[in-house]
């Protein structure tokens, strides 16, 4: 156990190392969401999005649920990516002819990918809060919101480590990671809500793991525990499932791709 | 010399898709020689040591290290030798010191061990004075040398070397040999893949050269040398459109073993150059070929390489390494 624990320490210190080393693209990530969505996108439509239709006093309001998710969508995709390139240039090669336990690889990356994720929410939060975007439950109704996003992330980084591992080339990757993102992010409540919707797309919406978290997220940002509540025990057995189907496909593509 | 087995491939299968990448492969390492697997790309070096490091699960057959199934006693077998990947294996964003430490962990070294043996491989590869450096900033030698002190780092009694100077300028590549002349004096056992003649001539105690996943041959460079026997007769002549017809002109004749067409002439290998000579010169102006240039020698490595494989290594297609 003791020998586990170093294992993935010592993987886990190497993603804050690499991140730490490309200051740049960290900057990007990190300020992306919140300049593109939630300032501008957010105040954008402030006028233009219906109160009646979003049931929230601004936009800004409504979308933070809706941002908050997507960058756990978003982060949780990119998840793979570092282990897309160690697969490519031999890396991970190396670390697997080492005798570490097969799995630490992999948890040291859900665990970097995790807490920087839970970061960079606690980052939106804050800057909603300072567009006046006032969570209705205050610090525990945050933290259930980190532990919902937490939920919805490993399923994500599972599906992103395990196109890692399958793909040819690392363009295929990027080519299915574009393609993935955009539309569910479009057939998911984050930027209005199902009842706004055409009835096509609610319907496909409904199937989208991502509603599910936002509509959890949303009230525990909006309205407060007697609304949210609900929501919450759905999201959480809706994020459980999709775990659980992700890390059996991811396991699968692991377990290929290393003989 | 000590003959104790150190690898033993016994009829290794491994097929992707329908294609055999390895077919029927055996050969036996022993404890304290270079070993050299060499082929041109494609012919299953690779396949053959990631199946030794045990990344590779063998379609039939099996392969040990030092008596432990690389598949049935993986884990163990993880712990007894180092390996040193490809070049670009390298994370550069992290610094040379931070590469060893990270090995350091996976091997599950104490703080105090690692950090002295981290000091004595830094020293030994001559990365003291760029040990804090990102990786980015090294040259492909000093990426080279920390490649190699990774592969150290566990401190093994078996290396396993993939192309080590691949791509390298001349002086970074015999320092490497200097290496690994090294590492074979204080009693390592190395196992490396190379598609460079002169390499594995140079260092390789024993070498199987190996073509479609098969070991063609076997022995140390000087067997295989006299194992073909006679000597190499070059030509290279002017009329290169006449070479089909003076090839099989020479083909048959008693002092003459085999010829081999090259691109400018012919390669022939006969008993002795004395008797061949004459029926060569005889048959070139029968056939109205004037001589460029004429020479003989002893068989070389690459001789051996034609030999068996049909082929030089130079002209060898450059297929596509199955990863």
């Amino acid at each position: 156990m003791a020998h586990y624990w170093q294992e993935i320490g010592a993987l886990t210190l190497r993603w804050v190392r690499r991140l730490s080393r490309e200051k740049f693209s960290m900057l990007f990530t990190l300020v992306q969401p919140m300049l593109f969505w939630l300032i501008f996108f957010g105040n954008l439509f402030q006028r233009a999005a219906d109160v009646q239709v979003t049931q929230a006093p601004n936009y800004i309001s409504f979308l933070a649920a809706g941002v908050v998710v997507m960058t756990v969508l978003n982060n949780g995709l990119a998840g793979g990516v570092d282990l897309l390139f160690d697969k490519e240039n031999g890396f991970l090669e190396r670390l697997m002819s080492a005798p570490i336990h097969r799995s630490s690889v992999i948890l040291s990356r859900f665990i970097f990918v995790m807490t920087i994720t839970s970061l960079q929410v606690l980052v939106i939060l804050g800057i909603a809060f300072l567009f006046g975007v006032h969570p209705a439950t205050g610090l525990a109704g945050v933290a259930m919101i980190l532990l919902i996003g937490m939920l919805f992330g490993v399923g994500l980084t599972a599906i992103s480590m395990a196109m890692a591992f399958s793909v040819k080339s690392h363009g295929d990757f990027f080519s299915v990671l574009g393609f993935l993102s955009l539309p569910m992010i479009f057939l998911s409540s984050a930027l209005v809500p199902l009842t706004a919707m055409p009835g096509w797309m609610s319907v496909l919406a409904q199937f989208n793991p991502m509603t599910w978290a936002i509509d959890a997220v949303r009230p525990l940002i909006l309205t407060g525990w007697s609304d949210a509540l609900p929501h919450v025990g759905m999201a959480v057995v809706v994020m459980l499932i999709f775990d659980a189907l992700c890390l059996y496909g991811g396991a699968k593509a692991f377990r290929r791709a290393m003989g | 010399m000590d003959r104790t087995i150190a690898i033993d491939v016994n009829r290794l299968c491994k097929s992707y898709d329908g294609h055999k990448a390895v077919d029927d492969l055996s050969f036996q390492v022993y404890a304290g020689e270079i070993f050299g697997l060499l082929g041109p790309n494609g012919a299953g070096k690779s396949t053959t040591l990631r199946t030794l490091i045990t990344l590779l699960h063998p379609t039939s057959g099996s392969a040990s290290v030092l008596g432990h199934d690389t598949v049935r006693e993986a884990d163990l077998v993880r712990t007894l030798f180092g390996y040193v990947p490809q070049e670009r294996a390298i994370d550069r964003f992290l610094t040379g010191r931070e590469h060893l430490e990270l090995l350091g962990a996976l091997y599950h070294l104490t703080k105090e061990e690692a950090g002295k043996r981290i000091a004595e491989l830094l020293k030994l590869v001559e990365l003291e004075a760029h040990a804090d450096r990102p990786a980015k900033t090294y040259s492909g030698g000093m990426k080279r040398k920390l490649d190699i002190a990774c592969g150290l780092l566990p401190n093994p009694k078996i290396l396993f070397l993939d192309e080590p100077t691949l791509g390298l300028d001349v002086q970074s590549r015999l320092r490497i040999w200097d290496y690994i002349r090294m590492l074979k004096a204080r009693g390592m056992t190395v196992v490396m893949t190379t598609n460079y003649l002169d390499e594995a001539d140079q260092l390789c105690d024993r070498l199987a050269i190996i073509d479609s996943g098969k070991v063609k041959t076997i022995g140390s460079p000087a067997e295989l040398k006299v194992a073909l026997g006679g000597d190499i007769v070059s030509l290279t002549i002017k009329e290169t459109a006449r070479l089909g017809s003076l090839a099989s002109a020479l083909k048959g004749q008693p002092a003459i073993r085999a010829v081999n067409t090259t691109e400018t002439g012919l390669d022939i290998r006969v008993e002795s150059a004395e008797k061949a000579l004459p029926v060569i010169l005889e048959a070139a102006n029968k056939l109205e070929c004037r001589l460029d240039f004429i020479d003989y020698h002893r068989p070389r490595l690459d001789d051996v390489f034609i030999a068996h494989t049909g082929r030089s290594l130079k002209d060898a297609a450059p297929a596509e390494e199955h990863n």
